[in-house]
Parts: C-alpha cells; structure tokens; sequence
C-alpha cells in the first residue's frame, strides 16, 4: 500500500510539474497549439492508470496530457507535440489535443467532446472477440456527459457486458458554463443502472487512493467479463478552460469557488499524508523534484532542437497504404 | 410490401465481360452475402454488425442467416445508436479487428457522421501516421421507391465524397458488389460503400471465390466515339441502355464509363474517355449542387479542358427532398430517359 501510495505521488507530483512548466512557458508562443491544462485532476489519470496493465487501453481528450503520461506516454513526444514539431508523439499533425503512443496503448485521442468514449467501447469489443485478458478506459468530463453518444455506449456495452472502464472527470466546468446550468441534477450518475450490468461508484477525485481502489474494483471486474464500470470523480479545473492562466477570462466563476477547491489539492493531499506517515523524507522529496525538474528540461530541449515537419510529407498520412 | 423483398428479375446489360464467370449467375444480394462470408471466413479479424442484420429479411438478403452460420458473436443486430456503434466500429478497427458497419438506410449515417468523419477519417492524418489504421467498412442502400419519401431514400454519396480520408464506393454490377465489398473490407482504411436498391434487381456474371476489384479503378463498360457518360451504380445501366438505344436508332455511339470508387476517383480513364469523344454527360443519383456530377464536371474542366468540345452536362436529381408519391417521384428521379436526351443534346452540339 505504501509503494502504491508513492507511485501514485510520483506520478501525480510529475504530470503537475509538466503542466505547470507548460503554463508558465506558454506565453513566449513556442507552443503554437491550443493547450488544456489538468492541474487539480492528476489524481483520477494517476488512480486509475496505476491499475492498468501494458495491455490495456485508454481513450483520452482534449484535456489529455496527464492521461497521456500516467499510462506511460514518452515526456519527450509530447512536449515536442506542443510545439508541433517533427519528433512529437503525432509528427506535429496532431498539437495538443491529438496524443498518441501506441507502445503503452494509448491509441489516438480525440478532441470531439465525447467522441472516445465509443472508440473505447470498441476496442473492448475488440478486447472481447479476440479474447484478450484486457481493459479499455475512457477519461472524459462532465461535458462529454452532456453528450447523448455516452447512454449509447454505455447500453451497449452494459449489454454486451464490454471490459470497459468509462471515468468521468467531472471538473464542473464546460469551457465557460457551469455544470448546474446544463445538468438536471444528478443525471449522469446511474443510479438506475442494473448493478449487475454496470458498477457504478461516485467518489471524491481528488483523493488517489480513493481513484486507485476504485478503479481495481473497475478493472477486476471488467477482466472476469462481469461487464463495464462507470466512475464518476468529482474534481474540479483550477485553470482555465484553455491557455495559460493570465488568458482565462474572468467574471465566469467565483474567485472563492477556485480558492475552496485549490485547498482540496490532491497532490498536497497526497503530499501531507506521505509526509505525515513518515514515507516522505525531505531528501527523497527533492531528490523526487530534482529528477522531474531534469526531465523536463530534457524534454523542452528535445522539442526545441526538433525539426519542423516536412511539409513533402502533408499528404502523406491522410491514407494506411 | 413489394420495397422489403426485391427478387432479382432483371439480367445486367450484357458487358461483354463474363469470362471469369463460367455462366454462374447471382442475385446482387446473393454476390453480397458471398462477398460477405467469404470475408468472414478468410478472416477472423472480420465481423459484421447492423441493425436487422440477423432479421430474417437479412439485410435484403445480403446478411441472411450469416448470423447462424458464422455465430451471433462475429454476426450481430445493433441497439438504434448510430453514433455509438460507428464510434464500436472505429475502436474496434483500432485495436486490430475489421468490422463491417451495414445500414438498410442511408439517412442513419447522418448519425453516424461524427464518428465518419471527425473520427475514422482523420484518425490515421490526426496521428501523423503513429495511430493504428482505422479497417472498416460502412455500407448503406439507397432505399428509393415505394413511398420512401425524404428521409428514407437520401443518397449521401456527395456529403462522404467531400471528406479526406474516406474510400467511397458505388457499385453497378453483381460483379462489382462482391469484387468491390472484399477490396473494402481487405482495405486498411475507412470504406463507405453505397449501394442502390435498384442493383437489387439484377443478376449477372459473379465468380466463384474470393476476388478483389480494386478500388480507384474505374472501366468502359461501352466503347464509343461521340459522348462520354460517366457514373457510378444503377445509373452506369441506364446509361448502357441510353446508349445502346441511341445507337440503334439515331447512330449516336456514346461511351459508358462505371467509375466504380468516388474515391479515389480514376481520373485517368474518365479523361482519357474525354480526350476521345470531347463531349461528358456526367449522371448521378445524388443532388446537382456541389455533388458527385459537379466534381466530373470540375474534373473534366480542370484536367481535361483541351478535350472538350461542348459543355459538360449533368444529369441528376434536383436539389430537392426526395418526395413519396409515385407520381411525384417520377418528376423526381432520373434514369435512362434524361440520360438519352443528355446525349442527344449534347451529341448535336
């Protein structure tokens, strides 16, 4: 359990670093693509990625870099993919929101609200036809759960009882709309479902233990071919819908709202009860931010010194020949 | 209801091209479900999913009892969530299967379009080449006549033609149905095929086994040296028909040209046909407006302006819904007699 706990503050402590890198970084107009940044959700990618195997799948968004790294996506492609650049995870084609690294399973994300959580459905329909001991996950908000395509998918996969894990990140917030303005209530959540066809758990995502127990119960359950899962974690977007901070818009959101949940910080949480048990020395602790602080260095060296893409090859990749 | 069982009663036009069919002579319907379970016997990778798939109509028989040979795991009907179950489709291509997406009606592809086209399309280009290819088939029918009405008889072919990254085919032939469905499926990319419940009534020349019409290649289904006419599906027959009369009676010798895939489109025989009648009569289905016919034409212009002696004509629905009444829907459909007088015109010119 202690292992567990710290791999998941490793992996939290480095997404939230990234982002934070990012974000200070973003102004000076290296990064020439839209980036949507996760820092105060770290906890669900690192919960519910530390309790996949290799084989397994996740479908991500939009506000994908912290899924991207908790599966084990390379740092190095990805930043170079910020800034568009040939040795990026996509070739430069693909920008922020279109993640890919197929070593560790992560297949391609999409940056249509919604739009992987069928594509999840099928690679577990895939998953199952070619009997692989295998789980796929989608990450989407609460706004993918505005989409109708989620009862869809979930329908089917409930009847076909699909090894699929659907996370729902609700961050509360839809770019500048408010999750009680395009909600009724407690919609999303299905109480209704028949638990037999779907586990369903609502929990606070911002504590990773919490995610990462969950998400085992998840994917044990999606491996006996009991059915899917749907886990609907309650978090919320400290920054703003995209860009940096200093580019968010004001007056859409309460100071006060984003101050209250800050103090919720899932790394901090984490933080707090490593060092409280005594788990955390502070050597190890710098020697953790030391090595993540070089990797990112690494990583913006990597993209700088990066080639542009060739532009012979703009129509090279639009067909599989 | 005669629309929910069409009977091949109908021989094609005879193209002269039977050899390899040592005389066997299938239904459209029959070609399809071979192509099908061929496919589906070559490949375990290959399933086949769709609304009625496993009814006992299957699919207008394209899909009938497959589901029995081949099991309900490989074979199976779909809840009505067009949008999810592409979306089905497109994850299962990406985790290395190939599944084969049918609808009895096309206008359910609206549906579908997000994952068509903001998906499946754009998955290998999006990636930069790094995602695995997306291997699935669409097909879907043209449901026209007996009242189908607007939303019931669409042909769509222009919307999925405007879209990089998909193969779209149109069939005219037995033949063709079951070369050109097997190319698709075996292709590594996302296939829309659409069919026309007028092929349904025909039977013609279909050999045995597997075997591949690749896609992107069109042919002269009629030599001739005054007029192009230039298509895809049913209207290829009724330009043969068109031609085949206007030989007889008036001596005109126009060239049929089946183009066979949208896309890719051989534009090489369509302008290598031009450079030696000078005249086009470009015909589809679809609607006049920025559709399949507008991009001949464009073609034609654009590459093969030098060729041409006269402007080009289209022959197409009008930019309308399709209406339901017979009487209406005779106004509105076009076929072998718009198509004469296109070439009659066109050759006088």
């Amino acid at each position: 359990m202690n292992d567990v706990k710290l791999a998941l503050y490793r992996v939290m402590l480095r997404i939230r670093r990234v982002q934070e890198r990012i974000e200070a970084r973003y102004l000076e107009d290296h990064m020439k693509t839209p980036v949507h940044l996760c820092i105060g959700q770290e906890a669900i990618a690192a919960g519910v990625c530390l309790a996949l195997g290799p084989g397994d799948s996740v479908q991500s968004n939009h506000r994908g870099h912290g899924h991207y790294l908790a599966k084990g996506g390379d740092l190095k492609a990805l930043i170079a993919e910020l800034h568009c650049k040939a040795g990026g995870c996509s070739g430069g084609f693909g920008g922020s929101m279109h993640l890919v690294d197929t070593a560790v399973g992560f297949l391609g994300s999409s940056s249509i609200v919604g739009g992987g959580i069928p594509i999840a459905t099928g690679i577990g329909l895939a998953m199952r036809l070619r009997r692989a001991d295998r789980v796929s996950v989608v990450f989407f908000g609460d706004g993918a759960a505005d989409e109708g395509v989620l009862y869809e998918s979930l329908n089917f996969a409930m009847l076909r009882r699909l090894p699929v894990v659907y996370v729902l990140e609700d961050n509360q917030w839809a770019v500048c709309s408010p999750r009680q303005g395009r909600q009724c209530g407690d919609n999303v959540f299905l109480r209704g479902a028949d638990p037999d066809r779907l586990f369903a758990a609502r929990l606070d995502g911002n504590d990773a233990v919490l995610v990462h127990a969950a998400a085992q119960t998840a994917v044990t359950r999606a491996r006996s071919g009991a059915g899917p899962s749907l886990l609907v974690c309650d978090t919320y977007r400290i920054l703003g819908h995209s860009g940096c901070k200093s580019q968010d818009p004001a007056g859409y959101r309460q100071d006060s709202e984003i101050e209250d949940w800050a103090r919720r910080c899932p790394v901090a949480r984490l933080r707090q009860s490593l060092v409280a048990e005594g788990l955390l020395a502070p050597a190890a602790e710098a020697a953790l931010e030391a090595a993540i602080a070089r990797e990112i260095d690494e990583a913006f060296a990597f993209a700088a010194a990066s080639p542009l893409p060739d532009a012979a090859n703009l129509s090279r990749h639009l067909f599989c020949e | 209801m005669p629309w929910t069982k069409i009977r091949p009663d109908a021989d094609e036009p005879d193209y002269g091209l039977d050899a390899a069919g040592h005389g066997r002579r299938l239904g459209h319907a029959a070609a399809l479900r071979e192509a099908l379970s061929l496919a589906l016997t070559l490949d375990e990778r290959v399933f086949v999913m769709g609304q009625g798939v496993d009814d006992p109509g299957g699919m207008f028989g394209a899909t009938r009892g497959l589901h029995q040979q081949f099991g309900g795991e490989r074979v199976f009907d779909t809840p009505l969530a067009e949008t999810a179950l592409t979306g089905v489709a497109v994850g299962a291509a990406l985790a290395g299967m190939r599944p084969v997406y049918l609808h009895n009606r096309p206008d359910f592809l609206f549906l579908a379009l997000d994952q068509l086209a903001n998906h499946a399309a754009k998955w290998r280009f999006m990636f930069g080449g790094a995602a695995p290819p997306v291997p699935l088939v669409v097909w879907a029918c043209i449901g026209r006549g007996w009242g189908s009405a607007a939303q019931h008889s669409q042909a769509l072919q222009g919307i999925f033609q405007h879209i990089p990254g998909l193969k779209l085919v149109m069939p005219s032939t037995c033949h063709d149905a079951k070369g050109l469905l097997l190319a698709a499926i075996g292709d590594d990319n996302p296939v829309v095929v659409i069919d026309h419940r007028f092929n349904f009534r025909n039977k013609g020349p279909v050999p045995e086994g597997p075997y591949y019409v690749p896609l992107g290649q069109g042919v002269v289904r009629r030599p001739g040296r005054d007029v192009t006419v230039a298509g895809f599906s049913h209207l290829v027959n009724d330009a043969f028909v068109a031609a085949e009369e206007l030989a007889r009676e008036e001596g005109i010798e126009a060239e049929v040209v089946d183009l066979r895939t949208i896309r890719p489109l051989d534009e090489a025989l369509l302008l290598a046909s031009l450079a030696r009648t000078g005249r086009l009569v470009a015909v589809d289905t679809g609607w006049k407006t920025g559709g399949v016919a507008a991009e001949l034409a464009a073609v034609a212009v654009e590459k093969g302006f030098a060729h041409l002696r006269a402007p080009v004509v289209r022959v197409t629905c009008p930019d309308l819904p399709t209406p339901a009444g017979y009487s209406l829907e005779a106004a509105y459909y076009v076929g072998k007699q718009q198509i004469k007088d296109a070439i009659r015109r066109l050759a006088a010119s």
